[in-house]
């Protein structure tokens, strides 16, 4: 247990630290990594109290995917010339009283709540649980998430099918000066519109393109 | 103190959560960091859900964790997207200049 507990304090400081570095860094790309580090330690915290297949899903959909979608977008919006424009101290000093107050309240009303339980001692992970020894966690959300929540999953589908199609017709541009393939112009293509005869005078020659 | 328990992780989110909203209403350079300040809210829910579920052993909150993670997901995509096409149109994304809205 005690190394439960020396694992739980290390990875939660450095989670917290890279929580701040988040918020406070100057440089968007400086705080899509330490993002990143703190996707990394919470999966790390999820895989040591027995929650394996999420904690493994945190690394592979965040760390994998929405962080690098992060990093690409701060590549693509050229951000680092507006960073270097500093934002007026005075917005600044406003910001953060107000920020401090509301985020202030918010902890407090928080703290308030969760130290107003009597919890029972002894955090079991379910992998340290002898009745679950025999399923493992991956096939125990398998077995409820095919069966009881199947519609749930079903629509969890549909919202990334309708994010997918919006995200891409939101940034899809038609450029003027750039020739497309049409498929049913191609397809409708007859005979009669595409090939002509014409009747060619001896000694003439003939001129095409009209 | 060397027992970890659920307070200890409900701790955890909660400090996520404000520094979160802190976030919000700190940042003035752009809205990239108030989309990743939303992350971090959405990753202290996701905590609490989790270390619950461990708790009273019950896999619905990991169930639900799951769909969020998806929401979260589909809700970044759109808003980097969205972002994208804003900053097409008026060549910056800072927070302060982005007002057109303001009546």
């Amino acid at each position: 247990m005690l190394a439960h507990s020396l694992f739980f304090y290390f990875f939660s400081t450095i989670t917290v630290l890279s929580a701040v570095m988040v918020i406070f860094s100057r440089n968007t790309v400086y705080s899509v990594f330490f993002l990143i580090l703190v996707f990394v330690t919470v999966s790390v915290l999820f895989i040591m109290i027995g929650a394996e297949f999420l904690g493994m899903i945190m690394l592979i959909v965040y760390v994998g995917a929405v962080a690098v979608l992060f990093l690409f977008v701060v590549m693509m919006l050229n951000i680092v010339e507006q960073v270097i424009k500093r934002p007026s101290r005075k917005g600044f000093i406003n910001n953060i009283s107000v920020g401090a107050i509301v985020g202030g309240i918010i902890f407090l009303e928080l703290l308030v709540a969760i130290g107003g339980w009597k919890y029972k001692g002894g955090f079991i992970p379910l992998s340290m649980d002898k009745n679950y020894l025999e399923i493992s966690n991956t096939q125990q959300l398998g077995n409820i998430l095919y069966t009881d929540y199947i519609y749930l999953f079903q629509v969890a589908g549909m919202i990334l099918l309708v994010a997918m199609i919006g995200a891409i017709t939101l940034t899809f541009q038609k450029k003027p000066n750039v020739k497309r393939q049409s498929y049913t112009e191609q397809i409708q293509r007859e005979k009669s519109s595409a090939v002509s005869l014409v009747d060619v005078e001896s000694d003439k020659g003939v001129k095409l393109d009209d | 103190m060397t027992e970890i328990s659920l307070g200890h992780y409900l701790t955890l989110a909660a400090i996520i959560f404000s520094l979160g909203i802190l976030g919000i209403f700190l940042n003035r350079k752009n809205v990239i960091i108030i989309l990743m300040s939303i992350e971090l809210i959405l990753l202290a829910v996701n905590i609490n859900l989790v270390s619950f579920s461990i708790y009273l052993q019950d896999l619905v909150g990991q169930v639900f964790t799951m769909f969020i993670l998806t929401v979260a997901a589909a809700e970044a995509s759109v808003g980097l997207a969205i972002i994208v096409i804003y900053y097409k149109n008026k060549g910056s994304i800072n927070v302060e200049q982005i007002s057109s809205l303001k009546g």
